[in-house]
């Protein structure tokens, strides 16, 4: 990838995660680690993978995205608040009671909302339906569903991957944050979902192992998920929580909770740099 | 006697007979034998989808074709369909509205010999939490067909309750008409309204017979659809009739006897029993020994008919 590139979609990510404090911050509620850790794959999705519409956000040649790990609607409002599809100040109204941005996302109310999600385990099964739906339409849009590596524990992921292999979903891609930390701790300690590679491979997927921060191995991901025929391709990012702001990352307790005053104000400081 | 037929036969036909009318696709998780869309899988295979035994990502699977906007039908027995799978049912299309129709099987104690896990009781229940969710319970084959096209008439979820069980067809005359949200008057009557839904409409209708040959004027209305209840039949049948008794294949809490009772309650309280399972759970068996033994019968109709009207001030 060229420098200039790189440059231009590290500061895309800078400002998503910029949306991300800013949110959260203002709501005092959210979900900042998870939303940071996947930041820069939605740096990338908006800005050089997906065929978006601001101006038309339900345009039906539109690639989707399901953010099946939907708690980190912070990360997805941003993105979409920095591709255009609503103001960004907008975004420091998430959680209020009279916003349209709410906890997860809902894609009744949200511009560029492709699915509402929240519950664990349940957007990547709509993920599979829409690309399913391309398939029996002859449309040729992709789908994209961002699933936690917690939320693999829900066995409706595996359920969807049974369904998405079965039916050649190569319309479809999943990218697994595997950002290493949920809610009771670290992963491999709540219950141990890993090793994901082999799992998924024997569902039948074309697995991808990536450095989720590293913009020439995102491109090379989706570039190779694009090439494959025939299966669905599940891209393993590996990530950081908290991602960008020094005192979150690796630190599980920043999975749900908002900044206060002097975090936000070293985080702003930290994700300017970037700017 | 006319023929029987069982309503999840008629909810296969109708995929079938309706494929060409209306844009859809028809899921199932690996009942298509039972839930009868295995005649649309033979018909337009290219449009039916198995997704195994794996309910919930059914669920999901069918909110995701809604949101590309193609209507999905996602078909499982009502235990797995409704109860299973309610969290998706809700989170997945009740929340989004989505345009996806669930044709539950196998509702009720008529699955008979399969026994209590797989006679759901509850599903109105359940389904009637969710908000913007339509219910429809048929009580014939050609009120199932038709609660079928009506359910493709609209954007929106929508939940059908299909029997496992033969039953007679009754709405075959040439004038029926299927209006959603609108409760039929099958008999007039002014000293008791009987009202029931899906394989307790028949049982209703023999019910104000065995009345009237004791003198008792009693009021048949069919309540096809439970979710948005037609509030203005029942308030006219408590106004007029004074008192009510619902019949429901289905627990006696939160279905239709719940329904009806908060319509009552709100509006115009008079007395109304419920005849259902009393907060039971099935077992196996044959049908009718099961339907006796749950109270499901005409005979049970009759006896709570005269307690309602012993109510009455």
């Amino acid at each position: 990838m060229e420098i200039s590139k790189m440059r231009e979609l590290e500061k895309i990510a800078a400002k998503i995660r910029l949306g991300v404090i800013e949110s959260t911050y203002a709501a005092q509620s959210g979900h900042p680690g998870g939303s940071l850790s996947i930041s820069d794959i939605l740096a990338y999705l908006y800005f050089e993978e997906m065929n978006v519409y601001p101006d038309d956000p339900k345009n039906e040649a539109r690639d989707r995205l399901v953010l099946s790990k939907g708690h980190t609607a912070p990360a997805l409002y941003s993105a979409l608040a920095v591709k255009g599809f609503f103001p960004f100040e907008e975004l420091k109204t998430l959680r209020q009671a009279d916003s349209r941005l709410q906890g997860h996302p809902d894609m009744k109310g949200i511009p560029g909302v492709d699915m509402t999600t929240g519950s664990l385990g349940l957007g990547i099964s709509a993920a599979c339906g829409m690309a399913l739906a391309a398939k029996v339409d002859n449309k040729d849009y992709r789908v994209y569903a961002i699933v936690g590596d917690g939320e693999s524990e829900e066995g409706q992921v595996w359920e969807a991957s049974m369904f998405a292999n079965h039916y050649k979903l190569d319309n479809l891609c999943v990218i697994l944050d595997y950002n290493k930390l949920q809610i009771d701790g670290a992963v491999a300690d709540v219950i141990g979902p890993a090793p994901f590679e082999p799992k998924l491979e024997a569902f039948g997927y074309n697995v991808i192992t990536i450095d989720g921060h590293n913009f020439d191995e995102i491109e090379a991901a989706f570039k190779a998920a694009r090439e494959c025929n025939g299966r669905p391709t599940a891209i393993v990012a590996n990530t950081v929580k908290g991602k960008g702001v020094s005192f979150m990352e690796n630190k599980v307790n920043w999975h749900g909770a908002a900044p206060k005053d002097a975090d936000y104000a070293i985080a702003i400081q930290e994700i300017s740099a970037n700017l | 006697m006319a023929d029987k037929i069982a309503t999840r036969e008629a909810y296969g036909s109708a995929l079938v007979e309706l494929a060409d009318k209306y844009d859809f696709v028809v899921l199932d998780a690996d009942l298509a034998e039972a839930t009868k869309t295995v005649k649309f899988k033979k018909a337009h295979p290219e449009r039916f989808f198995d997704c195994g035994i794996a309910e919930g990502n059914m669920i999901s699977v069918a909110a995701g074709f809604a949101a590309a906007g193609k209507m999905a039908f996602a078909s499982s027995f009502a235990m797995f369909a409704a109860g299973r799978a309610f969290e998706q049912v809700r989170n997945s299309i009740g929340y989004p509205h989505l345009n996806v129709k669930i044709g539950a099987t196998h509702a009720g104690i008529t699955v008979g010999e399969d026994g209590a896990t797989h006679q759901c009781l509850e599903d109105i229940a359940l389904m009637r939490t969710i908000p913007g969710m339509t219910i429809i319970n048929p009580s014939d084959a050609v009120e199932a067909r038709a609660a079928v096209e009506a359910a493709m008439q609209f954007n929106g979820p929508c939940y059908m309750r299909f029997g496992r069980a033969a039953i007679e067809v009754f709405n075959d005359n040439p004038d029926y008409k299927f209006e959603l949200g609108r409760g039929v008057t099958l008999r007039e009557g002014k000293d008791v309204t009987l009202v029931a839904t899906g394989y307790m409409v028949p049982l209703a209708r023999q019910a104000a017979e065995t009345l009237a040959a004791e003198g008792i004027d009693a009021r048949v209305i069919n309540i096809h659809t439970i979710k948005p209840i037609d509030k203005d039949i029942i308030i006219k049948a408590a106004s007029e009739t004074g008192a009510i008794v619902t019949a429901e294949e289905h627990n006696v809490i939160g279905g239709l006897g719940g329904a009806v009772s908060e319509v009552v309650c709100e509006a115009c309280p008079v007395p109304v029993i419920r005849v259902g399972v009393e907060d039971k759970f099935g077992k196996s068996g044959k049908v009718a020994p099961l339907l006796e033994e749950y109270g499901l019968t005409a005979e049970n109709i009759v006896a709570k008919a005269k307690a309602a009207i012993a109510l009455k001030k």
